[in-house]
């Protein structure tokens, strides 16, 4: 029930922040913004069947990024620019000439999310600064994403978070300036891998990376056969220190299997992301509980739910499923063994 | 001449003092354990697994049945994970929202966990005081989202549901009774001299030993170690507010104690100046796409939970439905020390220190 009624609550929201938009590319917009209404009188087991359509309509004009960051590049390049003022002032105009038409198939809409039912309903001004506020944040977030596209080989990622970013600075300037951004990380990684190589083996590091999503994250990956000795100097050396093991996790990427460590020193705050991969046939960690015995169950775990073993484990069963059970649910072609299911 | 045997012992999985359906098995030389083996698993639902066919916001419901005495810390870690790898912005008031309903959450569950410790040690009366004052706690959650236990309450990019017509000022006089409420307990219970005779000293462990054991939480700071991930690595608005981080010494049952307690008085402290500063209006949810698709990458987030360090490790290949989904679980963590702390005791402490560590079996087994 609720879900259903996030879903379309969020729908008026953004019928109405599209309509400008189309208004401003000069195609009627009747079809579009009636759909939400639509929806909402759709019977409240019929989520599902009410979001096809809309997946549909979705992936021919929304979601800015993979839909319209390609259109611009086609555009010569003066062109880029007339079209965002057009659009911000096109924006503008919409709020003297847009709310009737606009507002008008959205009066339904915006009437009866459950959330407004709840609370007072909004006015027409609270509406209107609503309806303002989205149509900036999205001709920011468009333009951020105009130069993201021009800017060439950006990414999605780096796309993603040009846009976010740039909504605030808006322009197509958040993305240009984007590339000369050095992480204080960085330094870190290579220091990092330097270390590791002297200490441990010359080919001890197989990849490493900073993770943009997790504040540049220094992640790095260890070959399975030095990953004891890399784990001892993680945790010893006094560059590293990491005492305290936060996180286990085991993936299945179909190719391979990959564990993942997340370790923290607690003095100087610094968390690192440390992968192990191994085949999947044959799957094999060396276990790092002799080292911190926080990873005793968590290997466990993930032995029993993906089936990766871990030699030099004191104690490697089971632990959340029974002895005799068939199979590890984790695995990407898990099936089922039980006639009962 | 006296003969002793062996005397191999089930706790559980069905017993109260387990507070769940944790199962410990205790091998017995007349009253000292000499063995311990929990078992767990009885309580796993599967819930990764279920992730993995389930888009995010479907995902919600799930983290409120993972540890259900503190269920909107767990709807905040999987929203802040998503939100993170979009980087969507979440407007003021559902900050403020979510800051309050964490708190909240944070005092309830200590609550809970206060009342069923007296009851554990043998104080009956305490558990009546705690539920009586969670239970108004309760009440404030249900006229938010309806909800008494597993609220669905928060979204990628918001809150649900706005606060309700004097929610705010409901909130206000409840901070303010439940200070009075606070000395009450401890005039009750804290210098209770058979109270300290059954916790302090008992299952005490050092600094090195929780680091080595990865415990968080209370469990971590009775040792001294000051680590709140609150202070330490800010989520939502923390940084803007002034409190404490309470730390113990001896880190023995009686510090864990200490540690819960005062906790409730921080964040008590928390909420008077949220509640202060709580913006009169604005909107409950961030500008968030129609269809919530992460790029493809990896997040790992972590919050203080009640309970400890609870954290989210999500790998997205760009799909609506996570690729891999990973919940560190501070219960199922903490746990795996039992056995250490049990050795040699006796098997009355075994109830006190299994207690002490405050598990939740929907989190232990997820």
């Amino acid at each position: 029930m609720s879900e259903e009624q996030k879903q379309n609550g969020a729908r008026p929201e953004e019928g109405e922040a599209k309509a400008p938009e189309q208004q401003a590319d000069g195609q009627p917009q009747a079809a579009e913004a009636p759909q939400p209404a639509a929806d909402q009188q759709q019977p409240a087991e019929a989520p599902r069947q009410a979001e096809q359509p809309q997946a549909a309509a979705e992936s021919q004009q929304a979601p800015p990024q993979p839909a319209e960051a390609p259109q611009q590049p086609a555009a010569p390049q003066p062109g880029v620019e007339p079209k965002h003022a057009e659009a911000q002032q096109s924006a503008g105009e919409a709020k003297q000439s847009a709310p009737q038409p606009a507002a008008e198939p959205s009066q339904p809409a915006a009437s009866q999310p459950a959330a407004a039912q709840e609370k007072r309903p909004l006015t027409d001004e609270e509406k209107e600064a609503r309806r303002q506020a989205a149509l900036a944040a999205r001709a920011a977030k468009l333009a951020a994403q105009g130069g993201a596209a021009a800017g060439a080989s950006a990414g999605a990622a780096a796309g993603a978070r040009a846009a976010a970013g740039g909504a605030a600075a808006a322009g197509g300037e958040g993305a240009a300036a984007e590339p000369p951004k050095p992480s204080p990380n960085q330094p870190k990684l290579d220091r990092a891998v330097q270390l590791l190589k002297e200490l441990v083996a010359e080919d001890a590091v197989e990849e490493a990376t900073l993770n943009p999503f997790n504040d540049d994250m220094p992640t790095l990956v260890i070959r399975g056969e030095h990953w004891l000795k890399a784990a001892e100097v993680l945790r010893d050396h006094k560059e590293f220190g990491f005492r305290f093991l936060r996180n286990v996790a085991g993936v299945d990427y179909e190719t391979h299997m990959e564990v993942v460590y997340h370790l923290l020193n607690m003095d100087s705050g610094d968390t690192y992301c440390v992968k192990v991969r191994t085949n999947r046939d044959n799957p094999s960690v060396p276990s790092v509980t002799p080292l911190w015995s926080t990873a005793n169950w968590q290997e466990r775990e993930i032995y029993d739910l993906l089936g990766i073993a871990f030699p030099g484990h004191p104690d490697l069963r089971r632990i959340m499923l029974p002895e005799d059970w068939v199979g590890h649910p984790l695995r990407k072609d898990y099936v089922p063994l039980d006639p009962e299911v | 001449m006296i003969r002793t045997e062996e005397l191999l012992l089930n706790v559980g999985p069905q017993h109260p003092s387990t507070h769940g359906v944790l199962r410990v098995v205790v091998k017995l030389d007349g009253e000292v354990i000499t063995h311990v083996e929990p078992v767990i698993g009885y309580l796993h639902r599967g819930t990764e697994k279920l992730a993995e066919s389930l888009n995010y916001t479907q995902i919600i419901p799930y983290t409120d049945r993972m540890d259900y005495v503190s269920a909107m810390t767990n709807n905040y870690v999987l929203c802040y994970a998503v939100e993170k790898m979009m980087g969507i912005e979440v407007p003021e008031r559902a900050q403020f929202l979510r800051l309050i309903v964490m708190e909240l959450q944070r005092i309830a569950s200590h609550l809970v966990w206060w009342g069923t410790y007296l009851l554990d040690v043998g104080a009956l009366s305490p558990f009546l005081f705690a539920f009586n004052d969670r239970e108004r706690i309760l009440q404030l959650f249900n006229e938010l989202c309806g909800a008494r236990l597993t609220y669905n309450y928060m979204r990628v990019g918001g809150v649900k549901w706005d606060a309700p017509e004097g929610w705010i000022d409901k909130v206000k006089a409840f901070v303010k009774d439940m200070k009075g409420r606070l000395d009450e307990y401890h005039n009750l219970v804290s210098g209770n001299e058979i109270f300290l005779a059954r916790v302090k000293g008992i299952g005490a462990y050092d600094a090195e030993t929780a680091i080595q054991y990865g415990l968080t939480g209370a469990n971590l700071r009775c040792t001294g170690v000051k680590w709140d991930l609150r202070k330490n690595e800010p989520y939502c608005i923390y940084d803007r507010f002034d409190f404490d981080i309470p730390v113990g010494k001896n880190g023995d049952c009686y510090d864990r104690y200490y540690v819960r307690t005062e906790e409730i008085r921080q964040s008590l402290r928390i909420l008077e100046q949220a509640l202060e500063q709580f913006p009169p209006e604005g909107e409950t949810m961030g500008k968030v796409p129609r269809a919530i698709r992460p790029p493809a990458g990896e997040v790992y987030v972590r919050i203080e939970s009640p309970r400890g360090e609870i954290g989210c490790y999500i790998v997205s290949k760009g799909k609506a439905e996570p690729y891999r989904l990973k919940f560190r679980r501070p219960s199922f963590v903490n746990l795996q020390i039992l056995p250490k702390l049990l050795v040699g005791e006796s098997m009355t402490n075994l109830v006190t220190i299994l207690g002490g560590i405050d598990i939740v079996l929907g989190e232990v087994d997820c």
